[in-house]
Order: C-alpha cells, then sequence, then structure tokens
C-alpha cells in the first residue's frame, strides 16, 4: 500500500458533481488546502453503496482548510481552520502556495 | 391516511408517538428487520441486544475517560495517540466498527465537532447525539459561523484563540478532551468526572468550574 499523498502535503479536493452516496461535502469542493494526516484505508463509500466491497479499500486522509479559502465573507479569526476526512480520489496536487496567490 | 386496517399484527406498536403513520422509512427498516429475521440471517433477540448496546452508553463514559487522562498523563498519551485502543482499557464496546480520535482544547485552539452530512457522532463513549447536534442549523453554522454558534451557546472565544471545526463526514469520529479548569487540583477522579458534560465533549462549551 503506498499512499499518495503524505502530510503536509498542498491538495486540492476535487470538484466533481456526479450523484452517488458521495462522502465530499459540497462545501469543501474546489477548496485548496493541506494533509493533516494520514490515516487508513476504508471501503469507498461510493461503491458500497451500491453493494461493492472486494478490493474497494481507498485511503483516507484528514484535510486541513483555512476557514477565509471556504468563505470568502468569513467573520472569524485568520487562524480559524476547519478539517475533514477526504478519501484518496477526490484529491489532487495543488501548486505550492507562492503560485496560489494568483487568482485567475 | 389513518391506520385503521385490521391485521394481525404479531409486533404490538410501543412508540411514544403512534398518532401519524409511519413514514417511508419506517417501513423500510421494518419490512427489512422481518425479511433478515424470516430468513433466518439475524435472530429477532440480536436486534433487540444491538439497542441495548446502543442504548447502555452515554456521557458519563466519556467523561469517566477525559477525567482520567486528566490524572494519569501516561493514560492522556495513550488516549490521544490511539483513542480506539484506549477506550477498550475501560471496557468500551467500539460496537459501530468506527475509530475515535481524541482532541485536546489547549488555550491556543478551541475545537468543535459537527456532521454536517448526517449525524455521525462518538456513540460509544457518548450516547446517542442530541437533537441539536442533528439540525440543519447546527451543521450549517458549525462550519460556517463557528464563532457565532458558539457565542449561541454561551461561549465566547477570545479572537487570539483560533478555531478548528471538526467536520465528521467520514469514518472517524471525534472526542473532545476539555482543559482542566483552575481550581481542580485536589479533586479526585470522579470528581472531576462530574465537571465534564456531553457538550464540553463536542466542544460547544467548556469544563464546569469546581
Amino acid at each position: 500500500m503506498s499512499n499518495r499523498y503524505a502530510v503536509g502535503d498542498r491538495i486540492r479536493i476535487s470538484a466533481r458533481y456526479a450523484p452517488g452516496h458521495v462522502r465530499t461535502p459540497f462545501y469543501v469542493r474546489g477548496a485548496v488546502g493541506h494533509i493533516e494526516r494520514v490515516l487508513t484505508e476504508f471501503l469507498d463509500p461510493e461503491r458500497e453503496a451500491f453493494g461493492i466491497n472486494a478490493g474497494t479499500e481507498t485511503q483516507l486522509y484528514r484535510v486541513r482548510l483555512d476557514q477565509s479559502t471556504l468563505w470568502p465573507d468569513y467573520t472569524g479569526e485568520p487562524d480559524d481552520v476547519l478539517e475533514l476526512e477526504i478519501y484518496e480520489h477526490w484529491l489532487e496536487p495543488a501548486p505550492d502556495s507562492s503560485h496560489q496567490e494568483n487568482p485567475s | 391516511m389513518t391506520h385503521d386496517h385490521a391485521h394481525a399484527d404479531p409486533h404490538a406498536p410501543i412508540e411514544a408517538d403512534t398518532s401519524s403513520d409511519p413514514d417511508y422509512f419506517d417501513v423500510m427498516v421494518h419490512a427489512l428487520q422481518e425479511l433478515l429475521v424470516d430468513k433466518g440471517l439475524i435472530g429477532a433477540g440480536e436486534v433487540r441486544a444491538m439497542l441495548e448496546v446502543v442504548d447502555a452508553a452515554e456521557p458519563s463514559r466519556g467523561a469517566a475517560l477525559i477525567a482520567r487522562a486528566w490524572t494519569d498523563p501516561a493514560f492522556k498519551q495513550r488516549l490521544l495517540a490511539n483513542g480506539s485502543a484506549a477506550i477498550e482499557e475501560f471496557g468500551i464496546d467500539n460496537y459501530d466498527g468506527t475509530q475515535l480520535i481524541v482532541i485536546e482544547q489547549t488555550p491556543e485552539v478551541h475545537n468543535l465537532v459537527v456532521c454536517t452530512l448526517c449525524s455521525c457522532y462518538p456513540r460509544p463513549v457518548l450516547g446517542l447525539p442530541p437533537d441539536w447536534y442533528k439540525s440543519r442549523p447546527y451543521r450549517a453554522r458549525a462550519v460556517r459561523d463557528p464563532r457565532g454558534l458558539l457565542r449561541e451557546f454561551g461561549t465566547d472565544v477570545p479572537p487570539e484563540v483560533a478555531i478548528r471545526v471538526h467536520d465528521s463526514n467520514a469514518n472517524m469520529r471525534y472526542l473532545i478532551m476539555p482543559m482542566r479548569p483552575a481550581g481542580s487540583e485536589s479533586m479526585s477522579e470522579a470528581e472531576l468526572a462530574t465537571l465534564i458534560t456531553r457538550d464540553t465533549m463536542i466542544g460547544v462549551t467548556t469544563a464546569k468550574l469546581p
């Protein structure tokens, strides 16, 4: 088993909108953050929902996102963060922060 | 539509609210259970026993874990390193197959738990979640406006303390370890446990003062 991402890696949560039993909440799709910790493998809930369990073990990560990147009008403090669990197939490598400052 | 048709129902209704018809999901759950029992895949007694396991869990279990951690640094280390393994020391049956992460409140970071997708909650250590935890306003505002939400719970988090929201959206469950309050130095483990309420372990408030 090899994990694609390690603690501290900058990642982007995929902005995909396929229907199904998806555990990636809408409000974080497309958000950029980093890996807070690497968890273990779990059955992929998207396939488990259709009774498919064999060979669907999927790596799970805890991802940390700055609240200010999630909500442009966030009224809390700059250090406020949110953490949640994301399966590997919902993660994409993100450019490091020096590039991130250029919104297209 | 009223429930007025006569049939020989071996399962007499015992719900507190029998004034309305069962909804789609009530019917589906009962039909599925009856099929599984009829086919001999599970026994009716197993269903009853599982409900008893679920109902036996209550916040006092979590409070006992935290009180031990406050008084036993080695246990605290084990609890923070691997919550699932540490609760086994207390004989707690982690019946739902999830894994427990215990997170410590600190003077720098205030932690708060929510499940935006549904009602995921560390049931083996806290029992069933309160209704407000499952409500849409709590689930939305915990991630969108945690400071405003906490103020409504009477918890003012100062600006120099960061908020860390934990969305319990997949396989892990979260138990918050509140900070041990000042003035509790001479209290016994059992006395300390009375300071640790359900809400402190969700992160919407802090430990009671002695």
